[in-house]
């Protein structure tokens, strides 16, 4: 298994959010996690990738085995989580291609992998941006200062195909985005599929799953996974909307 | 740049305190008996040798100095200095004065090298002729180096590959002997023996520094740097520099500084003058990392400092840039005196405060030639309880026609127990020139340093990422060389200030 979430609550200024969710990866599969506005789509994403002022107020979630919940959120990066941001922040002064060396070379670190000085790391970068039809122009430019937001959403995915993560998280990473962009960010997820690389693809829309086909389908619902599926369910969503499956839950 | 990587293994290997300069050497010292009175002043003139000329002018000094009145219009709090509970001359033992470094406390080379700073002129003692003309056969330049250790130079390197370009670079106290024209004729005269309370107690008391000539049409072939170190208990250290650039010439400068760690505070006055005629630029660039106190606030130099430079010919320039990471106080306002018609005056400056630090500082422009320029860029950085204010004066006189400045004052603030503060004067008495002021303060914000730690980050590691990107547009002003060290010394001083 990939990620184990059991009975997993979570509360936000001491609002609950998460009222105990279960879901699990196995390795290799992309999941999907759909739910409207405020059903706790973004919690979940920060809850797993630890951030500051998301308690944890039950339940347990384990990435390979690890309790990931008592890690710093560093070393879950280094354990090869990853965190697609719904919007990614701006690092102004900072170069972006010093800001990707920088988090390349501390997961390198953790993995026990030399570090990458700078011509090493703009041969590798240069790679991964041509499968991604993105051009070097993205690295001179600082982290995300003056980006458009599918230039950001972009920059998270080419983050990702730098890192290779083996679980990514991506917080709405469509929103926002015309269908070029979405295709890149699809293509992005689809080049690093493979026996150990899973994803949790948190969504509004179905949109996304078009080209990033899931293994199954969860719809969450104030805070809770109120129906799990195959990837028909996201069609069924499509088609019915959220309050069909809200009348059902009741 | 391999910068970052390199932070981070300085910050690893950095002791608890944060401050690894903090240690003391054992050597055998010479002090002046305690206190301040004519008497001490005559005993440093005369230990200096020097001509009754510049003792008249000390004592002059010194009579000044005792109708001043100390500066309290700066936000910076601290109980009463008492001057009469120092030492104001304390110098090595040394039999006679060296001839060569082969002859120098091999003790006090090795506090140099502990600090890092290459006092042995490798390349060129190899035997390698020419060995410090090009980067290219040991990938960087050689840096010449004068080192004042406590009251006293203990060492210059390079002098002679200098002299052949007709450069002086070596102790003030030696200038007083070799060039005492020059002295004579620039000494005092940027900054007056009166022009204020420190720069008069510098005067009286001044007992090193160092001294530095490029002639005529000369550009100086390598980076001269001079490092303070105080190392001496209760003992102040006041030196005073004077670079004189004439016409056509160019050179960069560089300081550093640092101190061991004591419970007490130590003062620190010195006095900086710069002169440049037409057509000549000096660089000067400081990397001041004196002790900055602990976490409580016990300790730290006191750094008053009177630096200011004058552009006196046309098209001359001086740029002023500074990494203002140490000391418990610092009180300084490197100036440019702008007389020359097109003369260009710049400050690039960065200061952090952290734990219980206090910063006043900026620069003046003084805009009397026409079409004269500059430029002040001013990143402020507070952290733990620092407080951080940047005082700057812009003044524009009705000679200037057509003089320009801009001016750029940005503070970062780190946690919610600092401070920073702005307070830009601007006296602008012509009306054909433009003066623009921009400012803005922010926060490290929560959300940055999430999305660093997502990506694998620590949270030092990012902080020190996120401050030297809000602090770039100074940093590159500073020599390559330099500007590494200094990314890894903005890191070091912010260290524990978050979380």
């Amino acid at each position: 298994m990939s990620l184990v979430i059991e009975n997993l609550s979570a509360a936000v200024d001491g609002k609950p959010i998460l009222n105990g969710i279960t879901l699990a990866i196995p390795a290799g599969e992309i999941h999907a996690v759909m739910g409207p506005n405020g059903s706790g789509k973004s919690t979940l994403s920060y809850v797993l990738a630890g951030r500051d002022g998301y308690e944890v107020t039950g339940g347990i979630a384990t990435f390979e085995g690890h309790d990931i919940l008592a890690m710093e959120p560093e070393e879950r990066a280094a354990a090869g989580l990853f965190l697609a941001f719904q919007y990614p922040v701006e690092l102004p002064g900072v170069g972006n291609a010093l800001f990707l060396r920088t988090a390349l070379n501390a997961i390198r670190k953790h993995r026990g992998e030399p570090e990458l000085d700078a011509m090493q790391f703009l041969k590798v970068a240069r790679e991964r941006m041509r499968t991604l039809n993105m051009t070097d122009e993205m690295l001179r430019r600082g982290v995300n200062v003056g980006f458009s937001g599918g230039e950001k959403k972009r920059n998270e995915v080419l983050q990702m195909a730098l890192l290779q993560p083996r679980l990514a998280i991506l917080d709405e990473t469509d929103s926002g985005l015309d269908i070029d962009a979405l295709k890149i960010v699809a293509d992005g997820v689809n080049a690093l599929r493979g026996p150990n690389f899973s994803a949790l693809v948190i969504t509004h829309y179905q949109r996304l799953l078009n080209y990033i086909v899931p293994d199954r389908v969860h719809v969450l619902l104030d805070g809770r996974i109120a129906t799990s599926g195959g990837p028909e369910l996201a069609q069924r969503l499509e088609a019915e909307g959220y309050a069909t499956i809200q009348a059902e839950a009741a | 740049m391999p910068a970052v990587t390199e932070t981070l293994e300085t910050v690893q290997s950095v002791t608890d305190s944060g401050y690894k300069w903090g240690f003391e050497t054992d050597i055998e010292m010479e002090f002046a008996p305690k206190g301040l009175n004519e008497d001490i002043v005559r005993f440093i003139s005369a230990k200096k040798n020097e001509p009754a000329w510049l003792l008249e002018w000390r004592l002059k000094a010194y009579a000044l100095w005792q109708k001043m009145e100390e500066p309290t219009w700066a936000a910076v709090k601290y109980p009463p200095i008492d001057y009469q509970d120092a030492y104001y001359y304390a110098a090595p033992v040394q039999k006679a004065k060296p001839k060569s470094l082969d002859e120098v406390d091999p003790e006090l080379l090795r506090t140099y090298a502990k600090l890092g700073i290459p006092l042995k002129e490798q390349a060129i003692l190899a035997g390698v002729e020419g060995a410090g003309d090009s980067p290219s056969d040991s990938g960087r330049m050689p840096i010449a180096v004068d080192a004042v250790f406590d009251s006293v130079s203990v060492a210059t390197s390079y002098k002679e590959r200098l002299a052949k370009e007709g450069i002086i670079f070596c102790a003030i106290s030696e200038a007083v002997q070799e060039y005492p024209d020059l002295v004579r004729q620039y000494l005092g005269t940027v900054v007056p023996q009166g022009d204020n309370f420190y720069a008069a107690l510098n005067s009286a008391v001044f007992t090193d520094g160092s001294f530095v000539y490029i002639p005529k049409g000369v550009r100086c072939p390598m980076e001269l740097s001079t490092y303070f170190r105080i190392n001496a208990k209760s003992t102040g250290q006041f030196e005073r520099t004077l670079i004189i650039a004439e016409e056509g010439s160019h050179v960069s400068y560089l300081e550093g500084c640092t101190a061991p760690m004591r419970d007490e505070n130590q003062l620190h006055a010195a006095v900086v003058e710069l002169v440049a005629l037409d057509d000549a630029t000096i660089k000067y660039s400081t990397v001041q990392n004196w002790y900055p106190g602990d976490a409580e606030g016990r300790g730290g130099i006191y750094n008053f400092v009177t630096k200011r430079a004058q552009c006196r010919g046309r098209r001359s320039k001086v740029s002023w840039t500074q990494v203002e990471t140490g000391s418990a106080i610092t009180w300084k306002y490197p100036s440019c005196v702008l007389l020359g018609d097109d003369s260009v005056g710049e400050f690039y400056s960065v200061a952090i405060t952290n734990n219980w630090q206090q910063a006043d500082t900026g620069t003046k422009m003084i805009h009397v030639g026409k079409r004269t320029s500059s430029t002040i860029v001013s990143k402020g950085i507070s952290a733990g309880q620092g407080q951080n204010t940047y005082r700057g004066l812009v003044r524009v006189a009705p000679t200037a026609s057509g003089a320009r400045n801009f001016t750029q004052c940005d503070s970062l603030l780190i946690g919610d127990r600092c401070g920073a503060h702005t307070v830009p004067y601007i006296e602008n008495r012509c009306m054909t020139a433009k003066v623009e002021h921009e400012a803005t303060t922010s926060r490290i914000a929560e959300d940055q340093l999430f999305y660093c730690r997502q990506r694998g980050l620590t949270q030092e590691d990012a902080v020190g990422l996120i401050v030297n990107g809000f602090c770039r547009e100074v940093l590159k002003e500073l020599p390559m060389e330099f500007a590494v060290e200094a990314q890894k010394l903005l890191q070091i001083s912010l260290e524990g200030s978050v979380g």
